[in-house]
């Protein structure tokens, strides 16, 4: 166990390192000058140079990439080229609505998919399988914003029950933090319910074809029992690695969703500062996502060792 | 049940009464994009003007919202006879609002530190024709230039050339410490920026006791904000297809004002066959500007035929050079030897470009002209277009106001080399009276009509919205400002 999480971990390490480096460069080929963007178009090229120096940006690329990463080792990601304040500082209120906007809709589509999933294996071939797959297959191929934008229309504009856009900040109270939330998590959720809720119907329906579900029953336990008890838990480990595979979905959705609702989180954060060069925090924001997905990864593989202790101990 | 009718009235009567006795006394005033940071003498972006002009900062001078330029920090100046010496009289018991005073030595750092070797002041050039400042004695300045420019004043009165304090300088980005009405409060980023009133301004103190500049960059979702009463005011809205419910909604006003910025499809004149006049003026007779004004912002805008918009002082009414004349376009072209003409139209993201793009290509075709269209977003356009001139065309809002010196400049992206302006923009800098000085401007804006070195489409509309108690903002917008110093709401 402890061998497979070392290897685990190094792995995890080197690949981040290996985004870093990918990032750095794509950020240094895109084309566009942080300081041309900043000073506009009648700026002089005595004030480019001297906010070049400013900025550090006169320097090589390769100093500048291992100051960077330096520092990003330490957890001091550097300063942000258009805020001028660290990006530490920028982080911290961003990530108090992400988090919480990327755990919610993690839960609604977790929630929403395990329910219609086994819903739908229990009562396979009848009508409300039929019906539940069927909302479910319109929901694979309806896109985020799309949805965003029909819940705006209905529960924000008509019903008036949820905010258009923006956040409201948790100064006052969960209830306010959590009501401007609510429409962008399931935009983002249910999408991903949809796919989740699939996986689990199949899942489910192999394993209730299993020897031992028959045994289950044969030794008298009742039909929802053995569902539940045993083809469920059974069940869970492509369900598990399907949540694994849609936590980067999710990552990337957030960046969608967050601008469509307007709200001040990470994905927004990097999508402006994309758009206005601001290279250190895209470099940090970019690296940060990777090595969340890593190691989310990473996390998911230690559940398949709970799951199933045969994996961990590197046979079958 | 008489009674409580009763009850019910006087309650209403007293709740109307509470409401008319308190009159509000902040605002929220909602804008597109949040600024990269507050100094805005280290940065262009048109929203760092919007929070600082007037509002945290002041210079020797400043422009009103006619579009002329009125003493401020100076309370009156005097011009030697060559046009060359300006001696300003300070005003006495300025503070800054860390508590720094206000004199000669500040107006000379200010001014040095914009033209320093390591001065990142995005109008550098606006400082060039100084010489020197002195400071005889506190409450004058003495400013010298190289030679005379009749364009100094205004310059100065740029969000650019705002007096700074040494004590300060280095965090007014996130920091900013002014001298003007409004103090910096707090910036939340990525959704605010709030302001409170100077309770020590040295003028005219403001109405209002709390500002708070709110950023919702998506159109509907600002739309939606103005309707629901979440923002008070909106002074320059982007979307004008949705002004139309504002219109219909009795609690709003909408406000329509022009603004310094020119929307124009910029033409590499250094590329065949864009060098031709005739080529020029062909393109500029086939787009129809009113339909396009329709198009792109339902129909507010104000089409021009040069380089120069209604609210710059000397404006001159041009719109007829070129009319809409398909036919005459052809002509042209064929005169040319450029029938069947293919051209690339660069498009950065804002919706005057996209969606103007998208009808300009449509009404050349008319004439037999091929056009492809590639969006670009904003920072490959200054890359590859505006640094390296490597384009046929492309449609771009220029916002600085009274800014005819870029087509006399050697080098500018669009390669308009013609001595005669040259010239005559040098006239023009050298004009000592104001009368000759508008009527050289008014010069300039013919001979660049005549020449066409851009087709010149229309004035960016400044579409404003607010609540109809709030009185006091701006109409039009000369400069980027938004201008807070006299809001307030009524009762």
């Amino acid at each position: 166990m402890i061998s497979f999480i070392g290897g685990r971990l190094v792995s995890l390490v080197l690949t981040t390192l290996v985004a870093s480096v990918i990032v750095f460069l794509l950020m240094q080929v895109l084309p566009g000058d942080p300081a041309v963007l900043m000073l506009g178009m009648n700026a002089d090229p005595d004030a480019i140079a001297a906010l070049h120096r400013q900025l550090g940006l006169d320097q090589p690329i390769w100093i500048r990439y291992l100051h960077w990463i330096g520092g990003f080792v330490v957890g001091d990601f550097g300063m942000s080229l258009t805020y001028s304040v660290p990006i530490r500082e920028l982080l911290g209120p961003r990530i108090l609505v992400t988090l919480p906007l990327a755990l919610l809709s993690m839960a609604i589509s977790v929630v929403v998919a395990i329910a219609i999933g086994v819903y739908a294996a229990a009562n396979r071939g009848k009508t409300g399988d039929t019906v539940v797959m069927g909302i479910a297959q319109v929901g694979v191929a309806i896109p985020n914003f799309w949805l965003a934008l029909l819940f705006i229309l209905l529960f924000a504009l008509k019903l008036a029950w949820f905010p258009a856009s923006g956040f409201a900040g948790w100064e006052g109270g969960i209830w306010s933090g959590l009501h401007s939330l609510i429409l962008p998590a399931f935009a983002l959720g249910l999408p991903l319910a949809a796919i989740l809720g699939r996986v689990t119907r199949s899942a489910v329906i192999e394993t209730l074809g299993e020897d031992f579900i028959r045994t289950a029953r044969a030794k008298g336990l009742t039909r929802s029992g053995a569902l539940w008890k045993h083809a469920v838990p059974n069940a869970l480990i492509p369900v598990v690695t399907i949540i694994g595979l849609q936590f980067s979905f999710l990552l990337a959705g957030t960046i969608i969703i967050e601008n469509v609702f307007n709200l001040p989180g990470i994905g927004r954060l990097v999508f402006q500062a994309i758009a206005q060069r601001d290279l250190v925090t895209v470099q940090t924001l970019v690296t940060l996502l990777a090595a969340s997905v890593i190691t989310i990864n990473f996390l998911i593989d230690l559940v398949y060792g709970y799951l199933d202790p045969r994996l961990s101990r590197g046979g079958h | 049940m008489l009674n409580l009718t009763k009850w019910a009235l006087a309650s209403c009567f007293i709740a109307a009464s509470l409401t008319t006795a308190m009159a509000k006394d902040t605002i929220t005033v909602g804008q597109v994009l949040e600024p990269p940071g507050l100094d805005p003498t280290a940065g262009a972006a048109a929203p760092i003007r919007y929070i600082t002009y007037g509002n945290l900062f002041e210079g020797l001078v400043r422009v009103v919202e006619d579009g002329t330029v009125k003493p401020l920090l100076a309370e009156s100046w005097t011009v030697s006879d060559d046009q060359k010496t300006y001696s300003f009289k300070l005003r006495q018991g300025v503070k800054f609002h860390d508590g720094t005073p206000f004199d000669c030595s500040i107006v000379k750092f200010s001014y040095e530190r914009a033209v320093s070797a390591d001065s990142t002041n995005a109008q550098k050039g606006l400082f060039e024709p100084i010489e020197k400042t002195e400071c005889p004695d506190p409450a004058t300045a003495v400013v010298t230039l190289k030679r005379p420019a009749s364009n100094f004043l205004f310059n100065m009165a740029w969000g650019d050339a705002v007096m700074i304090a040494p004590s300060s300088a280095a965090d007014n980005k996130t920091k900013p410490v002014g001298t003007g009405p409004f103090t910096f409060k707090e910036w939340a980023k990525g959704d605010k920026v709030v302001l409170e009133k100077n309770a020590d301004y040295w003028g005219e103190p403001a109405k209002l006791t709390e500002v708070t500049f709110k950023f919702i960059s998506d159109p509907s979702a600002a739309a939606a904000a103005v309707l629901a009463g979440n923002v008070d005011a909106f002074p320059m809205f982007q979307a004008a297809e949705l002004v139309s419910q504002f219109q219909s909604d009795p609690n709003l006003q909408v406000e329509v004002g022009s603004t310094s910025g020119k929307v124009v499809l910029s033409l590499n004149n250094a590329r065949k066959p864009f060098n031709d006049v005739r080529v020029r003026q062909a393109l500029a007779h086939a787009i129809d500007r009113k339909a396009l004004v329709e198009g792109t912002y339902s129909g507010f805008g104000t089409t021009i035929g040069s380089h120069y918009s209604p609210v710059e002082p000397g404006y001159v009414d041009l719109n007829e050079t070129y009319p809409y004349d398909p036919g005459k376009a052809q002509q042209l072209l064929q005169e040319a030897g450029a029938e069947g003409l293919e051209m690339t139209i660069m498009l950065p993201p804002p919706a005057y470009a996209r969606r103007g793009g998208e009808i300009v290509a449509a009404m050349l075709s008319e004439v037999g002209v091929k056009v492809n269209l590639v969006p670009i977003e904003f920072a490959q356009w200054l890359d590859q277009v505006f640094k390296n001139s490597d384009f046929d065309a492309t449609i771009i809002a220029h916002a600085e106001a009274r800014d005819l010196d870029i087509y006399a400049r050697d080098k500018y992206y669009f390669n308009y080399q013609n001595p005669e302006y040259k010239a005559l923009y040098k006239s023009f800098t050298l004009a000592s009276t104001e009368a000759e000085q508008l009527d050289l401007a008014g010069q300039l804006q013919r001979k660049l009509a005549a020449d066409e070195p851009n087709v010149f489409l229309y004035a960016l509309p400044k579409i404003g919205v607010w609540n109809k108690k709030v009185k006091g903002l701006w109409k039009n917008m000369p400069v980027p400002a938004d201008d807070q110093t006299q809001t307030y709401w009524e009762n």
